[in-house]
């Protein structure tokens, strides 16, 4: 194995032989999943394989039904997922869930509610501070904005945005509550090639600008061989392999599973 | 709005009191009616809190009115003897408040329980709240059982209902025109995606249910100080559906809407009193009408966002 595809000793993220099970199905089976600081990491598999099953586990959507998950050495088990987020977990979905009513420059303030001290009372008084705090957070707001390009549609409501444009904005408005880790589900699906080729920049550029650790979930081959430091496979909820980007494509299992003889062609875009 | 929000407040009760200054040389009828609008609008504009919103459909509103007006009426009758004249107004404004927060209590005890179910299964069990709490004053001699309160001083004023109709417009307003209050539209919109911006759903609907509960309980005050009796009966769910209805038509979460839509559902059975039996017919028809043909309420107006989208 290189270097870079060992997981660092000092994970943000630790999973510890997690399986759910949902009625007779084990979606997930014993996976055991580690991401340091600072990495760009790849989850891949089949349709069905248990993906999103896995990021829902680690975002508190779902409790593992056996296993451990910590986060910067905290015990997830039990926190729900608006205090996950808290913790520094941002996430964006495989089918798009923006706030389709709110414009897109609210999308991203709501973000700001969970590190800011002006709650209700604040808001009801509306005195200086508040006013101070309201004015601090559309600057940062309209910033973010500005570094994805999406200030001119800031007063669009969101469902009215290009679809590229929503993605993109779901995963703007997962960093607006300033994680440490970012999951990202499928950001390139339903994306053209030209959309795809400008995605996996723009990856590369957030995990430089924010310094945080990305696990990117996505059936594209190019963009995830592209990127991903170190790419975990699963199937059928079982993890088969874990490696290098070149470890992986060359792994006889992996080929068996998922990739097939021509591995670079793409798979039939998921619907759910 | 931001900026000039208390000041618009402030405006607004001294149109209150300036009006209701002058309310000695009006016609009584027509000041009934103004009263009744002002009780209109906070109840429809606490309701359009959970409603409109943050999306939780709750029929329990006529309780919670109920609630506060039975508390409030009961405070006064048992101490306005012992008070004296010129400290009625302070006692009133006491009664108010105490309605208020004991309505608000209920909405933390329905919302609580609550919280997990959605759509039909809320409307449902807010429903049964309201219908429990009508049963419950129904047969509690303390609150007259089945005749309710009579003899309640008359109190209420076009200035403290006018005053109160302000108050709330301005908390719910204030409330969700701020980063912190943004969160009752995610909830409204996708409590997952909430969820997963770091935003408290539960926090979030129950502080919904109890603010609108605590205003509804001093619709139900003014609402007692205004006819001077309460009877049971008064708050069955057709009086919340009346409460929806203007949530509706006016667009659920558009205040401005909402508004207009009480006071026009406040008049026009006025304007049709020969027909009052047919006001339910004339509602479901009203209602049909709506979601076939403006599903976004009769009064929103509020789509200015598409359009300076399309200017840039
Ligand atoms: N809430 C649930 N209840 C029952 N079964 C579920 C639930 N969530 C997921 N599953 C099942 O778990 C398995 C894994 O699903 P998951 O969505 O995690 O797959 P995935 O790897 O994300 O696939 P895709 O690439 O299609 O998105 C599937 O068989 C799915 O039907
Ligand atoms: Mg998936």
């Amino acid at each position: 194995m290189s270097a870079s595809a060992e997981p660092k000793p000092d994970s943000l993220l630790k999973m510890q032989r997690c399986t759910i099970r949902f009625g007779g199905l084990t979606a997930v089976s014993e996976l055991d999943l580690r991401i340091g600081g600072d990495e760009l990491i790849g989850l891949i598999g089949p349709n069905g394989a248990g993906k999103t099953t896995a990021f829902n586990m680690i975002t508190g959507v779902y409790q593992p039904t056996e296993g451990e998950i910590h986060f910067a050495g905290t015990p997830l088990s039990g926190q729900a997922p608006q205090e996950i987020t808290g913790l520094g977990i941002a996430r964006t979905f495989q089918n798009i869930r923006l706030f389709p009513s709110l414009s897109v420059f609210d999308n991203v303030r709501v973000a700001f509610q969970l590190r800011q001290t002006t709650g209700m009372f604040q808001s009801l008084l509306r005195g200086a501070a508040f006013h101070r705090n309201e004015k601090l957070i559309e600057s940062e707001v309209l910033e973010i904005l500005d570094i994805f390009k999406l200030s001119r549609f800031r007063h669009t409501m969101a469902k009215n945005l290009p679809y590229g444009d929503q993605r993109r904005l779901e995963i703007v408005r997962a960093l607006a509550t300033k994680p440490k880790l970012l999951l990202l589900d499928e950001p390139a699906a339903g994306m053209n090639p030209t959309e795809k080729v400008e995605l996996t920049r723009l990856i590369g550029f957030i995990k430089e600008k924010f310094r945080i650790s990305v696990l990117l979930v996505e059936h594209d081959m190019q963009v995830v061989m592209g990127i991903c430091q170190r790419i975990v496979v699963l199937d059928h909820g079982v993890k088969i392999a874990e490696g290098s980007p070149t470890e992986v494509r060359n792994d006889a299992k992996v080929v068996e599973a998922y990739l097939g003889d021509s591995h670079l062609k793409k798979p039939a875009a998921a619907v759910d | 709005m931001q900026l000039g929000a208390k000041r618009w407040l402030i405006a607004a009760v001294l149109v209150a009191f300036g009006v209701s200054a002058l309310s000695g040389y009006f016609n009584r009828y027509y000041l009934g009616i103004a009263i009744d609008v002002g009780i209109s609008i906070i109840l429809a504009v606490s309701l359009n809190l959970i409603n409109g919103h943050t999306g939780q459909f709750s029929l329990g509103h006529a309780g919670f009115m109920a609630v506060g007006g039975f508390t409030a009426a009961k405070l006064t009758l048992e101490l306005t003897p012992s008070v004296p004249a010129a400290a009625q107004p302070a006692l009133f404004v006491g009664a108010m408040l105490a309605g208020g927060l004991v309505a608000a209590l209920a909405g933390l005890a329905v919302g609580l329980p609550s919280l997990r179910l959605k759509g039909d299964y809320l409307a449902i069990v807010t429903l049964g709240f309201g219908e429990i709490i009508r049963v419950i004053f129904q047969t509690s001699p303390a609150f007259g059982a089945a005749t309710g309160l009579t003899g309640i001083p008359k109190f209420t004023t076009l200035f403290w209902t006018w005053s109160a109709a302000a108050l709330t417009v301005y908390v719910v307003a204030s409330l969700v025109n701020s980063t912190y209050g943004r969160g009752f539209l995610c909830v409204h919109d996708d409590e997952v995606a909430a969820a997963a911006m770091g935003i408290n759903p539960t926090r979030y609907k129950v502080t919904a249910f109890v603010t609108g509960a605590f205003f509804a309980g001093m619709a139900g005050a003014l609402y007692a100080h205004h006819k001077q009796v309460l009877k049971p009966d008064g708050f069955d769910f057709m009086k919340s559906i009346d409460v929806v209805v203007m949530v509706i038509l006016g667009g659920m979460g558009n205040t401005v809407g909402v508004i207009l839509a009480a006071i026009l559902l406040t008049v026009l059975p006025e304007l049709l009193r020969g027909f009052a039996d047919y006001r339910m017919i004339v509602y479901s028809l009203l209602i049909i009408g709506l979601m076939l043909l403006r599903p976004q309420g009769l009064f929103n107006l509020r789509r200015r966002e598409s359009r300076s989208a399309a200017a840039n």
